[in-house]
């Protein structure tokens, strides 16, 4: 046998059978990480601290043509996007893919980028205002790839995103990378769409505002996660990053789609004991919780665990007993933040457990009853959370297509009309969820079953709400309303709408005559 | 019935429009439009006004309609009310138009 004296002098056998060892080359040899300079209690702490973005950048060797990607926890309050995409431009970096988990109002700033071809691709969940517009008229070259939160999260885990720089804004961390995002000034509660990136990205730099003590605990992004830490005077504005306890509606029509919407679900057969839910944080659906809970209360139901955006509704409904457990990827309001960082049973989640549909098991697959929103619904219940009526982008995939295929009941409510636009349309502009997975449209005027849910419809034939056919409400519409002209597009196609498990649901064009 | 004044009717609040009328005397008819919903409804809603202002017998006009997603009987309340009073009228004979 042949043998090698490793660096203590020890004989190691070269091979045994055909596993080849490698002999022990000092305590420090492989292992870059490791402080050399053990016993020199002189030096400072080790930490991952950089001074400005600008060397986290520099550091993390971006180069023309990578990806980056950043998540949307700070919604409307966000500032790291828009200062990390500066230093990027000023470094005359050039064609970076943005997989941000969504875009905001704020990120308008992104415009300059793209016309100096500092930004060449788009991926995102959603985007609004002028960006939105920009993009809809037909300015950016390549299209951008709209995805609901459980398919980016299937896409970064399976390679088709490559995340080569996440850049993370986080509300606390210490000087090792240990983050959370209930401490601090600008806390956002769960940072789910964070934690998927943090884990998948090659290189990771945290910003943050708050400098927290080692360790940083609990923490939702861990230290051996993270390459660069660089402290920032604020990740975000706290005004816009959330906002108080969602009042109710006092809006009349709202209140008359939520007492629909919950009259529905308390007569359906999902209505039990144990049952799990998931809402969202629009008027109507905040109400509908609200009716839902009066039911809840009188029939001696409690829900064992509630799925999504967290509101302080929600919130309100677990610490009375209403609800068990709580599962949090995206945290609303300040109430729900509260509760995130000081509740054992109110769980942080990342958008792979969530939504992910090719992981061994999420979140959304075992979930009895969402509540959900839409632009559009037309007459297949297929459903356009993305454009609005007049064809431009003004809205996001979110977890909509996730939940509605995942849940036992999806109900998707929504007024009508609004102001001169029926919500239900022969055909949508645009579709983020197919129709077959939609189980029941609620609105002011009436409700109708998907008639594929035979099993419902025979259910509820004994049960007197206003039901009508999808056609029946669309002829309510057009009465009050007309009929639109169509709108006109482009055949250049400024947007691709991924299906969560990655096919393409739908293509969004240019319209015509959008400056 | 003759435009003597600037008439203004309605507002900017959502479901509603807020239209302005001015004499624009022996040059027919200066209709200008801005709305939310143009792309779909502009045709429509220019049909209304002109139908409208045919009913009231109005040929010399200048309508400026500032619409945001109003209906049709909205927009044609809304402009009755202003052609009314830009012509000084007292009495409104809201049914003969019906």
């Amino acid at each position: 046998m042949k043998m090698n004296k490793n660096s203590i002098g020890r004989e190691i056998p070269e091979k045994i059978g055909k596993l080849k060892l490698s002999p022990f080359e000092g305590a420090f040899a492989h292992t870059p990480l490791v402080r050399q300079d053990k016993g020199n209690r002189r030096l400072p702490r080790l930490n991952k601290l950089v001074d400005t973005i600008e060397q986290a950048v520099l550091k993390s060797e971006l180069k023309d043509g990578m990806t980056i990607s950043f998540h949307h926890h700070f919604r409307a309050g966000d500032y790291v996007l828009n200062m990390v995409m500066d230093v990027i431009s000023n470094l005359g970096i050039k064609d970076i893919t943005l997989a941000s988990s969504s875009l905001t109002t704020v990120h308008d700033e992104l415009i300059p980028h793209i016309k100096k071809g500092t930004v060449t691709h788009i991926i995102t969940s959603g985007m609004r205002g002028k960006l939105a517009e920009f993009i809809s008229a037909g300015h950016m070259e390549e299209p951008v790839l709209f995805h609901s939160h459980g398919g980016r999260a299937r896409a970064v885990e399976e390679g088709e995103i490559k995340i080569d720089v996440a850049f993370l804004g986080v509300p606390s961390c210490d000087v090792y990378g240990n983050a959370n995002g209930y401490t601090g000034p600008s806390a956002c509660g769960s940072l789910g769409y964070a934690k998927v990136d943090a884990k998948y990205a090659d290189k990771v730099v945290l910003l943050t505002d708050y400098l927290a003590e080692y360790p940083n605990t609990p923490f939702s992004i861990d230290q051996d996660m993270v390459d660069y830490i660089v402290k920032v005077d604020a990740v975000g504005d706290p005004e816009k990053i959330s906002t108080g306890a969602t009042r109710i509606t006092r809006n009349p029509r709202d209140l008359l789609i939520a007492q629909n919407a919950a009259d529905f679900i308390a007569a359906s057969p999902y209505f039990e004991d144990g049952f799990s839910l998931q809402t969202g944080s629009g008027g109507a659906s905040l109400a509908t919780t609200r009716y839902l809970t009066e039911y809840m209360e009188a029939r001696n139901i409690k829900a064992s665990w509630a799925l999504g955006g967290i509101t302080g509704q929600i919130v309100k409904m677990h610490e009375a007993g209403l609800i068990k457990k709580l599962l949090d990827v995206q945290s609303f309001d300040r109430e729900a933040i509260r509760s995130i960082g000081e509740n054992r049973l109110h769980t942080e989640i990342d958008a792979s457990y969530y939504a992910n549909p090719l992981n061994k098991g999420c979140a959304v697959n075992k979930l009895n009853v969402v509540i959900l929103s839409a632009l559009e619904i037309d007459l297949d219940f297929n459903v356009n959370v993305l454009t609005g009526s007049d064809g431009v982008i003004m809205g996001a995939s979110g977890g909509h297509s996730d939940t509605a295929v995942g849940s036992g009941l999806s109900v998707i409510v929504a007024p009508l009309i609004r102001g001169r636009t029926s919500t239900v349309t022969k055909r949508a502009l645009s579709v983020v969820t197919p129709g077959e997975s939609v189980d029941v449209f609620v609105s002011d005027r009436g409700i109708a079953i998907n008639p594929r849910r035979k099993d419902l419809i025979e259910h509820f034939c004994d049960v007197r709400l206003p039901f009508h056919t999808m056609e029946e409400l669309l002829d309510k519409a057009e009465r009050l309303v007309g009929r639109p002209d169509p709108i006109e597009f482009t055949d250049k196609v400024v947007g691709l709408i991924e299906y969560r498990d990655g096919t393409i649901i739908d293509v969004v064009r240019q319209v015509k005559g959008l400056e | 019935m003759k435009i003597i004044k600037t008439g203004m009717a309605g507002s900017l609040e959502s479901s509603d429009v807020l239209i302005t009328v001015d004499s624009n005397t022996g040059k027919g008819r200066n209709i200008s439009l801005e709305s939310t919903v143009k792309r779909q409804y502009g045709k429509q809603i220019l049909k209304v006004v002109e139908h409208t202002l045919d009913l009231l017998e109005i040929s010399d006009v200048t309508v400026r309609l500032e619409d945001k997603g109003a209906l049709d009987c909205t927009i044609r309340s809304r402009l009755e009310a202003a052609v009314y009073r830009a012509a000084g009228s007292e009495t409104y004979p809201w049914e003969s138009l019906t």
